[in-house]
């Protein structure tokens, strides 16, 4: 499928308030597959989507914005920071929140868990013990404390899942594809969840309904950016290159 | 054995957990060099005491313990034909013991408290290359990823009994070592995303000044 990249919207830069994130001519390979194809982009607003076809390369790019990936060519800086010089930091500003909860629940308990990310953040013991207090609180898991994480239903788990990111109170959250694996309720709990989140977030998701009130959706297919826009314009032209 | 952690703030729930595993070490190093039937019932009854104290459902434990259990049964009736069966109930009475004091020790220590002793049991080895935390880590994922590849497992199995096949070793293992490969790989990204960075460790031969 060749699709026209004139579809590109540009943004005015003067409705973004803050540069957040700017990816400057940024390629990826995997092996032979040329995964990210000289993207640039600078993001600022508070709601920003991510849609693509399977292998489009949409995972890709927002792995470059925590720097679980280093990329091959060009820059990711985050608040001006470089992915490649201080990654750390970068993380530490960034959460990633990943598709199968199972993969990324590290302890067998659920407080267990929450400390986890809390302790990397070197902080004292009365620190971590008040953040899990009123995650746990916020989320309504207080039952939950002192379960084993394999026993929880699947919505649970995700939801412990953002909570161990959101506890560490990151400037902003990745979301890749954080509802795949949920039945319809959880799907809903999730959801709600994440747009109640004060941060700034950049959700990858294959539900188009759930990025109606986004402030931004960009279009990602075949390593490329080929539409990026209000959400109106870009689901518009994912579903018809789709169809 | 997949004894697990069970919630509760019983008295042997709050002993440190340094304290229940040095019981524990010196508890079954002791087991074998006293060669008393008497103190033995004696420890017996105590463990039991404990269980109650510490209000763990018993029956969940006699059920992990069941293969454990009937290996018992073998152990007595060879000594019971080539040694005599006191010994054999001596033998059989160390091995119980000493069981139900390890699963005393696991359902009522975290997960994490057990990883904290370790680490600082660990800590002298770093001047061998050891990273003690990484050690820790280890071990805690082990405990927390078993049941989740005995859940894989099922389901492969389930997979290829939908389509005629019979339980086969090798068609199992495939399937299982590249889904445990998979979700290596999403874990060792999750425990990035997460900040996990522990201090380097330099083996003492490789040190400067």
């Amino acid at each position: 499928m060749s699709l026209p990249l004139a579809y590109a919207w540009s943004r005015p830069a003067a409705r973004i308030q803050r540069i957040m994130f700017e990816i400057s001519n940024v390629s990826q390979r995997f092996g032979e597959r040329h995964v990210l194809k000289d993207i640039s982009l600078r993001i600022g607003e508070r709601r920003v989507g991510v849609i693509g076809a399977n292998g489009s390369g949409k995972s890709t790019f927002v792995r470059l914005l925590n720097g679980l990936l280093i990329p091959d060519e060009g820059t990711v800086t985050v608040d001006g920071i470089d992915t490649r010089t201080d990654v750390k930091a970068v993380r530490r500003k960034v959460g990633f929140v990943f598709q199968n909860p199972d993969n990324q629940i590290v302890f067998p308990v659920v407080e267990e868990d929450l400390e986890f990310g809390l302790k990397n953040l070197k902080l004292s013991k009365q620190e971590i013990a008040s953040r899990i207090d009123s995650i746990l609180g916020k989320y309504k898991l207080e039952h939950l404390r002192q379960c084993a994480a394999h026993l929880l239903s699947g919505g649970e788990k995700q939801m412990l899942a953002i909570s161990a990111v959101l506890v560490m109170e990151p400037s902003y959250v990745v979301f890749d594809e954080p509802m795949t694996l949920l039945d319809l309720r959880n799907k809903k709990l999730v959801l709600d969840t994440i747009h109640a989140i004060e941060q700034p977030i950049i959700l990858v998701t294959h539900d188009l309904e759930h990025l109606e009130e986004f402030e931004r959706v960009i279009v990602f297919e075949d390593g490329q950016v080929v539409a990026d826009g209000a959400p109106d314009d870009a689901i518009r032209y994912y579903t018809q290159a789709m169809a | 054995m997949l004894s697990l952690y069970v919630p509760g703030d019983t008295i042997v729930h709050r002993i440190p957990a340094g304290i229940k595993l040095l019981i524990l070490v010196i508890g079954s190093m002791a087991l074998f060099v006293i060669s008393n039937i008497p103190v033995h019932v004696a420890e017996l009854l105590i463990i039991a005491a404990l269980f109650q104290v510490a209000r763990l459902p018993w029956k969940d434990t006699l059920r992990q313990l069941r293969t454990a259990l009937i290996f018992m049964v073998p152990i007595f009736l060879f000594h019971v034909f080539l040694t005599d069966w006191m010994l054999g109930l001596e033998t059989v009475l160390r091995i119980l013991v000493l069981l139900l004091l390890a699963v005393l020790v696991t359902l009522t220590t975290k997960v994490s408290d057990m990883m904290d002793v370790l680490e600082r049991v660990v800590r002298p080895l770093k001047h061998l290359g050891v990273n003690p935390s990484k050690v820790s880590m280890m071990l805690s994922m082990v405990i927390r990823f078993i049941p989740m590849m005995m859940r894989e497992a099922q389901e492969i199995l389930e997979a290829q009994r939908a389509r005629g096949l019979d339980r086969n070793a090798i068609a199992l293992l495939m399937p299982l070592l590249i889904k445990t490969l998979k979700m290596a790989d999403d874990l060792s990204e999750s425990i990035e995303a997460r900040g996990y960075d522990p201090e380097p460790v330099v083996p003492v031969w490789k040190r400067r000044g």
